[in-house]
């Protein structure tokens, strides 16, 4: 198959290149959105913004991500307490990982293994090689572990504990917590920017997002948030994105109904965008032209036009759309 | 999530089972993490070390149990218990320390003495569950003690009015704040009209007047009002009594306050028309259930199960809400010192996530936890209030209860 040959070439994939005028119509990027109370995943054509096709997943899929190729989708099935590793290709289940109990969120390293996989149940980050399954570590962190971030380095991951309301950065050499960010509450997600020079938090509760400088480990600024008409206990921060030029981040506000856009340089929010209903997580298409954020009580994905910061289209997926990641 | 409800029907033998696992730590999991943290070699020193004490007085037993309601053994105090080990799991990565002593006193006992004993033992911050008057006594023999009072188990609004006492902090709901949240959804679907049925206790009498204040507050009607006078026990004679009794003329709703639960439980489908039912009973107004499970609420469901070997009932989460709020604070502060804990207890950025999905703080006016309000039947979260629509200049959490513009409390 082309696309197979395609797909395999992953650098090219990866760099984001025009891959799109290369290939024929089918093989436009795909996006992957896990949908936790149907426990299935869409597969929603990128192109003709079709969902193309709806697979079975285990029960309450949530995390969701790809192998740097994007040949593998692995996904959280936090009721069956395992990961689901399916090929991106054929959508077909290749394989099962272990995962520790009530897996919500994972992080792959650069490299493409291992996974660091959140426990929220067990206060535990799971640390699994994704070629064998065998388990490396667990990393004891702090109540309702969630979020998790890596340096593009792959040297930092970084796990917010949802109730004990901290960033734990954990050195992957060592596997051992090298400090603490106490943020605000709720901590849900954590993003490096592409250069590594900043580490985004957001907290759902408390409502804002911290960006924190990996040099020191300290905070530099708590972003808020406005919006006219919209009660400032609704602006629940979740799902954090930064464009790889790292010129942008677009941050979904959960009951708020809305991405805000904020300059990274000033860390000023410029624009909010109102999308689906308790947008939840962001994902980029992988040459950055769309963002497509997960709506969990509309039951739809919103496609944004990154360039001119509009909301162009919303597309019906399953039950409580959760994440998504979207491959070439 | 099957095993809860399996374990629900054996009450007793759960609260067996909870207080062998007690005995054991080795067995339950969660107690492993503070010897697991990372370099945990350094002794923690005592301004980093919290003492949180919980004195609870068993209350008047009611007339009789329904088996589904059976107490526990460990009711509160397993909440507390799931507090203490949450701020561990968070206060090691900052070297703080937490301890538990809980002292349970009976029905007819003085809660006072064992309080007192908490305080001399070095705790300084102190959960209770007593009867409201004894918690004026504490609160007053306290006064001059560096103690921060915890209101966990009293929903008394005396207590956050003309009672009010500047070294207590309450966590549980007022009636008040009870009431509203029922009245904000029954006008939201239209249910104006309310039949209010009032047991014999003064407790209840409390509660029909929170009812009746926020009928006014948000326009409801209360069309009939009867006392319930069919004795402590009707359940022989439920089918015949309750019909007669409740032949009031059209209303939306029966509203019942009968704190004891007594009779609450009977009226469903033996009233003279068919309505439902809300208040101590039916659709109640609570703190937490079992069957909440939103905003990450299932997972603390599944460490108080986990831990405890049974769910979750609204006294157990009051009391880890007031082991939680301590230690939040004490997250920020990293000193136990009862004044530093207190100014940030009640500064404005404390935010308390306590899985309703926005914050709670508490009053500075009176002290009062603001919280969403669950509205759950047996089997059911049916919704939080504030419900949507009920605006307010600083937050929809102060449209329940008494607001500030309201309150008769003057802290000495």
């Amino acid at each position: 198959m082309k696309r197979q040959t395609l797909l395999s070439a992953s650098l090219a994939a990866l760099a984001g290149l025009a891959v799109a005028d290369a290939l024929p119509a089918q093989a436009s990027p795909r996006a992957f959105v896990s949908n936790e109370r149907d426990h299935t995943m869409s597969v929603v054509d990128m192109e003709s913004l079709k969902v193309l096709q709806t697979v079975k997943t285990g029960r309450r899929p949530r995390g969701i991500t790809a192998s740097p190729d994007g040949k593998l989708i692995y996904v959280c099935a936090s009721d069956d307490n395992r990961v689901e590793v399916y090929d991106a290709a054929t959508l077909k289940l290749v394989k099962t990982l272990r995962s520790g109990p009530d897996p919500e969120l994972f992080v792959l390293h650069p490299s493409g293994n291992p996974l660091y996989i959140a426990n929220e149940d067990d206060n535990m980050v799971t640390v699994v090689n994704v070629e064998n399954n065998d388990l490396i570590a667990e990393i004891p962190v702090g109540v309702e572990p969630e979020g998790m971030g890596i340096s593009p380095d792959g040297k930092y991951m970084v796990n917010t504990s949802e109730t004990t309301n901290m960033a734990h950065v954990v050195d992957t050499a060592t596997n051992e917590i090298i400090e603490n960010i106490l943020v605000d509450s709720r901590p849900r997600i954590a993003e490096f920017s592409k250069d590594g020079k900043q580490l985004w938090v957001s907290s759902e509760v408390g409502g804002t997002v911290s960006v924190i400088d990996p040099a020191t480990w300290k905070i530099v600024k708590k972003i808020s948030f406005k919006i006219p008409g919209v009660n400032n206990d609704a602006i629940q921060p979740v799902g954090v994105r930064i464009t790889k030029d790292g010129s942008k981040a677009f941050i979904a506000l959960g009951p708020a109904n809305r991405v805000a856009v904020v300059n990274t340089k000033t860390l000023e929010v410029e624009k909010y965008l109102l999308v689906g209903q308790r947008v939840w997580q962001l994902g980029f298409t992988p040459d950055e032209k769309f963002l497509v954020s997960t709506n969990g009580n509309s039951n739809d994905v919103s496609i944004i036009d990154v360039a001119s910061e509009k909301v162009t289209k919303s597309v019906p997926v399953g039950r409580a759309p959760w994440g998504v990641v979207i491959v070439p | 999530m099957e095993m809860p409800m399996r374990m629900k029907a054996g009450a007793t033998g759960a609260a067996l089972l909870a207080m062998a696992c007690f005995a054991l730590p080795a067995v339950a999991q969660e107690a492993a993490p503070p010897l697991a943290a990372p370099k945990a070699a350094a002794p923690i020193a005592p301004g980093q070390t919290f003492n949180i004490g919980v004195v609870r007085q068993l209350p008047e037993p009611p007339p009789w149990v329904a088996p589904l309601q059976m107490p526990p053994d460990d009711l509160g105090i397993a909440g507390a218990q799931l507090g203490l080990r949450d701020n561990l799991t968070s206060g090691r990565f900052l070297k703080l320390d937490y301890k538990l002593t809980s002292e349970t006193v009976p029905t007819e006992g003085d809660p006072l003495p064992a309080a007192q004993k908490l305080v001399d033992a070095g705790n300084r911050f102190i959960l209770l569950d007593v009867p409201p008057d004894q918690l004026l006594r504490i609160a007053d023999a306290l006064k001059d003690s560096d103690v921060i009072l915890i209101n966990v188990g009293a929903t008394d609004d005396r207590l956050r009015q003309q009672d009010c006492r500047a070294n207590v902090f309450h966590i549980a709901p007022s009636r008040a704040m009870l009431t509203d949240a029922l009245a904000q959804f029954l006008i939201s679907k239209r249910w104006r009209n309310w039949f209010l049925m009032v047991g014999r206790t003064d407790n209840d009498k409390l509660y029909a007047e929170a009812v009746r204040r926020s009928a006014t507050k948000f326009g409801a009607k209360i069309v009939a009002e009867k006392t319930w006078d069919y004795g402590p026990d009707a359940r022989a004679t439920a089918q015949s009594e309750v019909p007669r009794g409740t032949q009031v003329g059209e209303y939306d709703m029966l509203i019942v306050a009968d704190e004891l639960g007594e009779f609450g439980d009977i009226l469903p489908y033996n009233t003279w028309l068919s309505r439902p039912i809300a208040g101590t009973q039916g659709l109640m107004p609570l703190s937490w259930h079992p069957t909440m499970e939103n905003w990450g609420a299932s997972q603390l469901q599944s460490r108080f199960f986990k831990q405890s070997g049974r769910l979750m009932q609204p006294l157990d989460f009051q009391m880890w809400e007031g082991v939680f709020a301590v230690g939040s604070a004490g997250l920020k502060t990293r000193s136990s010192d009862p004044a530093k804990v207190r100014a940030q207890m009640l500064s404005p950025d404390y935010d308390l996530p306590v899985f309703k999905g926005v914050a709670a703080s508490f009053r500075p006016w009176d002290h009062q936890l603001r919280q969403p309000i669950l509205l759950t039947h047996a089997t059911n979260t049916v919704t939080l209030s504030p419900q949507q629509g009920f605006l307010h200049q600083v937050t929809p959490l102060d449209t329940l209860g008494v607001d500030k513009p309201e309150t008769l409390c003057k802290f000495q």
